[in-house]
């Protein structure tokens, strides 16, 4: 018979305090909890006949995309859809962003048309930070160049969750262009703040030796050193489009260097494989990497629907406040 | 100046509550049709309701089993997806575990909860357990009837009804929980918001 599972944490419901998500910089590890367990609930509403629930009947999400993007949209607007909200989307072509009109101006007709959460992917860091301070909104960041992109790296956490124990220990590496990445910082942000221990690796060129002392974090640009000792190995996707920079000879020198492949989990017996997605077979993980038992890469993408319905559902304003009206 | 909070009253000692679960025990018993061509785990099934409900579900659950040797399944439901005001609180409310380990379909279900009183809780439990497949009936069983019902829903098997101001709250207390069994009316604190249940 299923005894209640007895939580991490102890009974106290642990309120979010936030009202927007921003970054992850301020989330205290109860709050994040407070997500990954409501996330694992709503995991389960995926996997019953109807995958739907009336939750959020009455309440709207918009999101505004900015850059783009297939698997974040695609994941919020369903997230959105299995909670009974309606969904509104706007990408940057066809739209009147590519008339001029600015952001602010952009998000403070949505609001007009009362809008109540605003899903927001922009090319510049602090994007939705600005959205939340100018209109009254809900804002919840998917992503502001390379600065954050909380709800990714909330949906990494919640895979490593159902693979470990406790996070408290925890030894977790990333690797691949840090710098320009703000899957890494969200990710360093949720694990060190549940007591992980992080390794930043990458080319010397793509690895800011600053974030050592600012986040709490080891660097090494050795393959080897960030794998050994070990539990989980996150590789990120390499922009291609940033190969002009120059901040790597070739695909396969990379690949030669930071590729995680067969030979490295033969290794390390225990190792367990993460990747944002998209992958580049062949670069950031060799083909028979992708497709191993311990790449647990697809079960990241299904909890990323869990997850934000999570966020939806902990966020979604309460529906008696007094509309501030939008001008 | 809000009245000064009355001291509970008890409604219901620990025996009180056991004997009361022994008779809805009983009651659950007679509905066990005979006719029944599949097997009594086959054909019916515990639904607790969280919190309280989950754990007296698992009461009478042990009761049926001393009595006829058979252990009925038991299913956990939360209802606050299907709440209907989950956005009028204050704070979103937090979701507990649904664990439904049978598939409803063509079953009986015996809903339990601890009190029921708009009638609400037992809308939301009837469509979240919809959800979920077909049942061939769902049988409601609550401890304490506090009516002041917004919703036509009534429960099929009460253990007391205890009519009560819209202002106090009937608590079902339970050992598992509370450390100790028993009901007890209380005057809800004056600015609470209004649990509905």
């Amino acid at each position: 018979m299923a005894a209640p599972p007895p939580s991490d944490a102890p009974e106290r419901p642990a309120a979010l305090r936030h009202r927007h998500l921003l970054d992850l910089s301020t989330y205290s590890a109860d709050e994040i909890r407070h997500l990954l367990r409501t996330a694992e609930e709503f995991r389960a509403v995926l996997e019953r006949p109807i995958r739907q629930v009336p939750t959020l009947q009455g309440t709207s999400v918009a999101s505004l995309f900015f850059e783009p993007s297939t698997r974040t949209k695609l994941s919020f607007n369903l997230a959105a859809g299995r909670l009974s909200a309606e969904t509104l989307s706007l990408s940057k072509s066809g739209s009147s962003v590519t008339k001029g009109e600015t952001l602010k101006d952009t998000a403070r007709n949505v609001e007009a048309m009362k809008v109540d959460v605003v899903v927001l992917r922009h090319s510049s860091p602090g994007a939705p930070h600005f959205l939340a301070r100018c209109t009254d909104s809900v804002i919840v960041n998917a992503g502001d160049g390379a600065h954050a992109h909380p709800t990714q790296a909330l949906l990494d956490v919640l895979t490593m969750r159902e693979h470990v124990d406790a996070f408290e220990g925890l030894r977790v590496s990333i690797i691949g262009d840090i710098t320009h990445s703000r899957v890494a910082r969200s990710n360093v942000q949720a694990l060190t703040t549940l007591g992980a221990t992080v390794t930043l690796c990458g080319p010397a060129t793509m690895l800011p030796v600053e974030m050592e002392a600012a986040l709490d974090v080891r660097t090494t640009t050795r393959l080897d050193a960030a794998l050994d000792d070990c539990d989980i190995a996150m590789a990120l996707r390499i922009q291609m489009e940033r190969q002009d920079e120059g901040l790597f000879p070739s695909t396969r020198e990379y690949h030669r260097q930071f590729g995680i492949t067969l030979d490295h989990l033969r290794r390390h017996p225990d190792l367990l494989i993460m990747h944002p997605g998209p992958v580049n077979r062949g670069i950031e993980l060799s083909n028979a990497v992708v497709d191993h038992e311990r790449a647990i890469i697809l079960s990241q993408v299904t909890n990323g629907v869990a997850l934000r319905m999570a966020v939806l559902y902990l966020l979604a304003p309460q529906r008696d406040r007094p509309d501030a009206s939008a001008a | 100046m809000p009245p000064p909070n009355r001291a509970p009253a008890q409604l219901m000692t620990a025996r009180d509550l056991e004997r009361t679960l022994d008779r809805m025990a009983q009651q659950i018993l007679e509905r066990i049709d005979p006719d029944d061509a599949r097997a009594p785990t086959e054909a019916f099934a515990f639904v607790g309701m969280q919190t309280r409900g989950v754990h007296l579900a698992r009461r009478l659950q042990a009761r049926v089993r001393e009595q006829a040797g058979v252990t009925l399944p038991l299913g956990l439901l939360d209802v606050t997806m299907y709440r209907d005001d989950v956005r009028l609180q204050l704070e979103q409310p937090r979701i507990q575990a649904t664990r439904i380990p049978f598939d409803v379909t063509g079953r009986h279900l015996v809903l339990v909860d601890d009190v029921v009183c708009t009638g609400r809780t037992g809308r939301a439990a009837l469509d979240a357990l919809m959800d979920l497949g077909r049942p061939a009936s769902v049988c409601f069983l609550t401890i304490i009837d506090r009516r002041h019902r917004e919703v036509p829903i009534t429960p099929d098997l009460v253990g007391r009804s205890v009519p009560t101001l819209p202002d106090e709250e009937v608590r079902v207390e339970v050992e598992e929980v509370d450390g100790e069994d028993g009901v007890w009316l209380v005057s809800s604190p004056p600015s609470s918001a209004p649990e509905a249940r």
